[in-house]
């Protein structure tokens, strides 16, 4: 078995693996931000939950960690060895003639997909850790003890248009990154072609609904504070 | 026709080579992509130059020998078509076109346009048989009954010949049509099961050491590919690879 996952193909079965994991993960964090919208009760209680609940801590947080860096690093891994297959170039080469865009460019919607990560931890996760973990406040209670914090840190990061930009940008590319990804990753998965054309529905719609989802919700609340 | 070629020229393996610019003038519609070249080559040896050496055999569609990069596609704008099916009535008169040898790094350029694309032959050697001792017991082949599911599926996989159009288009320069397709031909049927695991595991394995790339599922092998060998038999591969591993 370990001979598998060095194999080319053990390779994009793993790249898969992660993926999907990746996309279970945004559609749970979507139903949670959703919530946001709604009512902001439901939403400080869900947040409070998973933030923590010890299986979400310390399982599923680090299976996460592990998932999104395996899936970049070998993202750059499989690029740098596709690219050196091919050393001499085609002087003429008409790629858009049979395939996506957004297939032959998966390491650029990936790039843009990682900037908006890093952001996305120094803005919510490590302020996140350092409250519960290196301040040990794991009440999730606001400094005057009103209610629960998360509504109002939601809200106050949406306040500043160039972050709300960033996000809405970011979230085009992983709609272009799922366009190509979701389909991509039931073909690497061994999944026969009579199945998949139902599941290449349900994921253009995964793929654009969702990260449709988070854009509204950001543009929601920068509108309404 | 009036037409101008710009052509991949290399006098061996090891110059680095360059695109030259050439004429040709009255090309008939009706003639065929390689008749085209001939036309050249006789316009060059005539003149007292090299001709360009490109790779032929059968001109029908079946050998897979006639490998060129034609303004930027394998085997050109055509679908489902080699390049000796490919007709001049494809271009207009006064087009440019170029031409190129098939590129990955497991398909060197021998001159001009001919690539060494031997690394196909050791893939096959390494798992794409099936071992029958046919010496005085020959069966009957009724005698082993094949669903006409089956069968199709395993006879579309076996019409690959090989021209490696799928490793030339591929962005990642990656061979899993074809060796999805010569995987799916025997996996299809009983007579493939005995060698089943070992077959998926060397081939894959003698792919991987050829240098191929990785596929990311673009389709472009699919598209290009002059047989029309689906992307299902990459999947069937995967999944035959994982079963032969659990
Ligand atoms: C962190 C930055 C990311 C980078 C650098 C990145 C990079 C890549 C690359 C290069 C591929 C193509 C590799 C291949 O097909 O073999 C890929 C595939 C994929 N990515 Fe990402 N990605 C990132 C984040 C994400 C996220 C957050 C998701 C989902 C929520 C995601 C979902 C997918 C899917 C579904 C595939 C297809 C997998 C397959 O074909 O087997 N990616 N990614
Ligand atoms: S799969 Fe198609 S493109 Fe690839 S070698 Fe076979 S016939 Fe040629
Ligand atoms: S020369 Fe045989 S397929 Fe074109």
């Amino acid at each position: 078995m370990s001979g598998f996952f060095k194999s080319s193909i053990g390779r994009k079965y793993a790249m898969a693996l992660s993926a999907f994991f990746l996309m279970f993960f945004l559609l749970q964090h979507f139903a949670i931000n959703i919530l946001s919208v709604f009512s902001p009760d439901a939403f400080n209680e869900a947040s409070h939950f998973m933030g923590t609940f010890w299986a979400v801590q310390y399982v599923l947080q680090p299976v996460l960690i592990f998932g999104v860096m395996y899936h970049f690093i070998m993202g750059f891994i499989l690029e740098i060895k596709n690219r050196n297959a091919r050393v001499a170039k085609y002087a003429k080469n008409n790629g858009a003639a049979n395939s996506s865009w957004m297939s032959r460019n998966m390491i650029y919607s990936g790039l843009a997909i990682l900037a908006f990560l890093v952001l996305h931890f120094i803005d919510f996760w490590l302020p996140e850790i350092s409250t519960k973990y290196i301040q040990g406040d794991m009440s999730g209670l606001l400094a005057d003890s009103e209610g629960f914090r998360y509504y109002e840190e939601l809200t106050h990061k949406f306040v500043n248009p160039l972050r709300v930009g960033a996000y809405v940008i970011a979230f085009v590319f992983l709609s272009l990154h799922l366009t190509h990804g979701f389909s991509s990753a039931f073909q690497s998965s061994g999944v026969s072609s009579m199945r998949k054309e139902k599941l290449q529905i349900f994921g253009k719609v995964y793929a654009i609904a969702i990260p449709l989802g988070f854009i509204a919700i950001a543009l929601f609340h920068h509108f309404n504070h | 026709m009036n037409l101008t070629l710009k052509i991949w020229r290399q006098i061996d393996a090891n110059d680095k080579g360059k695109m030259v610019d050439y004429k040709v003038t009255e090309i008939s519609e009706h003639m065929s992509f390689l008749e085209m070249m001939d036309v050249l080559n006789e316009q060059l040896v005539n003149t007292g130059e090299e001709p360009v050496a490109f790779d032929h055999d059968c001109r029908e569609g079946i050998c897979g020998m006639c490998s060129m990069y034609i303004n930027g596609e394998a085997h050109g704008p055509d679908r489902g078509v080699t390049t000796c099916q490919l007709h001049m009535r494809m271009f207009k008169d006064g087009d440019t076109i170029t031409i190129e040898p098939f590129r990955a790094k497991a398909f060197p350029v021998i001159k001009d346009l001919v690539v060494d694309r031997s690394a196909f032959d050791r893939i096959q050697h390494a798992g794409g048989y099936i071992s029958v001792n046919t010496s005085g017991n020959t069966q009957d082949a009724n005698a082993t009954l094949i669903s006409k599911h089956a069968a199709d599926e395993a006879m579309d996989a076996a019409t690959c010949i090989g021209c490696g159009a799928c490793v030339a288009s591929c962005k990642n320069a990656s061979a899993m049509l074809f060796v999805g397709a010569k995987v799916s031909q025997y996996a299809l049927l009983p007579q493939g099961q005995v060698e089943a695991a070992d077959r998926v595991k060397n081939m894959v394995a003698q792919m991987d050491l050829e240098g191929f790339g990785n596929c990311t599922n673009t389709g472009a092998c699919e598209i290009e590919c002059p047989k029309g060998i689906s992307l299902e038999n990459i999947a069937r591969m995967n999944r035959e690879l994982l079963k032969a591993n659990v």
